[in-house]
């Protein structure tokens, strides 16, 4: 078969593709913010040694992560609409489900990050006068944040690859405007093929970058 | 919401067989799918995960470039990719089943990860290892069969199990190219039977003992082959 890719000019990709476009991009960064904000919560209350505050953040990390994400979508798309009782967008239901599923895996993140702060630092926030609030916010998860700052962006470039799993409930991400433009000139394997591409030189310059930055915190560590 | 529903799942599915026999049926299917790659991924990645770490600098690039490729790109793109795309181009390729297609998608996806966990246990042994098969005589395979790799495999074990566990969860996705595992049981079953939350809780339930499955057979395979005095290896 013969690839023909000339259908593919500005003005298909802008109609088509740029609305994906910006929808994944906007999906990746609310749930990378929610989810971190979110996640750190619940790192510290892993880590806080009261039981009724580490059992439930066990329980939500441990179960969302043995759950495959398309399923926590579909569980979501089903479950908002009756909890708040009318029926919500696939694209805003999205944007909940994945700051609620990767809270998850960006509080284990945050976990390691926090327990590879020395003690040492939080005797001496304590031993000054500061309180846990205080310890917390400005010596430990600093320090924890900047030890795990590629790690997390790590995270944030899976997430976004992630992000093409909105496909299960319809909502309109890049993949999908793609596939849209492919079946409209009926070149569906141009279309993938590109849609291919796309996904690898975003997701690789990335992972170049977050490379490049883990050297630059290694030296001046 | 209303009151649970259970019988829905002995309910007629209008083809002759109750909706509890599809999903053991698509239960089936997800375990078909993600054992099938995970011996494709186990295969594959392994032998990338050992051509990173040879000396040949040509043959190292090529490595890398596969990790690379395959764990840049999305999951879902990749399946559709070998659904829509390979059978097009490869019109020999037309008559292989989709199952197969999906199992090399799947399997392919994730011999970039265990790759990487391969290099990285290789990578974890000392260097002196090497040498010292090297200067025992041995050829290059024969120091990596009988020097690094008994040592590396062991290392690596735990990370591929929790691989292996991804693998189930992964396969989900199959979903998107008509496969009749699990969440395509799921989405369908939800859509004729109204009963959502039966469906979901039931097929949520059958991902939980398959990975837990997984994990409990890997903890055995790893105490089997511990060696004694090594790697919290015990007595």
């Amino acid at each position: 078969m013969n690839l023909d890719f000339a259908f593919l000019n500005w003005n298909v990709v802008s109609a088509f593709v740029a609305k994906g476009l910006i929808f994944s991009v906007q999906l990746t960064l609310v749930a990378m913010l929610g989810g971190i904000a979110l996640g750190t919560l619940l790192a510290l209350m892993r880590l806080s040694g009261k039981k009724w505050l580490v059992m439930p953040a066990a329980f939500y990390v441990n179960t969302l992560r043995s759950i495959p994400l398309v399923m926590v979508i579909l569980w979501f798309f089903l479950l908002i609409p009756l909890l708040i009782g009318r029926p919500m967008g696939a694209e805003l239901s999205a944007i909940v489900t994945f700051t609620v599923f990767e809270a998850a895996y960006y509080s284990e993140i945050m976990r390691a990050g926090i327990q590879s702060v020395s003690r040492g630092q939080v005797y001496a926030g304590y031993a000054v006068g500061m309180t846990y609030r205080q310890t917390m916010q400005l010596i430990v998860l600093p320090q924890a944040f900047r030890n795990m700052l590629p790690v997390l962006l790590t995270q944030t470039i899976i997430l976004f690859q992630d992000t093409s799993l909105v496909y299960a409930i319809g909502a309109y991400d890049l993949l999908k405007g793609f596939e849209v433009a492919g079946k409209n000139f009926n070149r569906p394997v141009e279309t993938y093929l590109v849609a291919a591409v796309v996904y690898f030189v975003i997701c690789f310059s990335l992972s170049m970058l977050v490379r490049r930055l883990q050297k630059k915190i290694a030296i001046i560590r | 919401m209303g009151k649970w529903d259970w019988q829905v799942f002995l309910q007629d599915t209008g083809g002759g067989q109750t909706y509890l026999e599809w999903l053991m049926s698509a239960w089936g299917w997800t375990l078909s799918v993600a054992l099938l790659s995970l011996v494709v991924a186990l295969v594959v990645g392994s032998l990338i995960g050992i051509l990173r770490t040879v000396p040949n600098k040509g043959v190292a690039f090529f490595a890398e470039c596969w990790v690379e490729l395959f764990r840049n790109i999305p999951l879902l793109v990749q399946i559709f990719l070998w659904y829509h795309v390979i059978p097009s181009l490869f019109l020999s390729l037309r008559a292989v089943p989709s199952f197969l297609l999906v199992v090399f998608a799947l399997g392919f996806f994730t011999s970039a990860r265990v790759a990487e966990q391969v290099k990285a246990g290789i990578n974890a042994l000392p260097k002196g290892q090497r040498y010292a098969g090297l200067a025992m005589g041995l050829t290059l395979p024969q120091t990596y069969r009988y020097v690094l790799l008994p040592m590396a495999f062991r290392i690596v074990i735990p990370p591929l199990t929790s691989e292996s566990m991804n693998i189930i969860k992964n396969s989900s996705v199959a979903f998107a190219v008509s496969i009749s595992e699990m969440t395509m049981f799921a989405m369908q079953a939800q859509e004729e039977t109204s009963r959502g939350i039966e469906v979901y809780l039931a097929v949520t339930g059958l991902y939980f003992i398959s990975a837990f499955a997984i994990n409990r057979l890997a903890l055995l395979i790893e105490h089997k082959v511990q060696v004694p005095g090594t790697l919290g290896g015990g007595k």
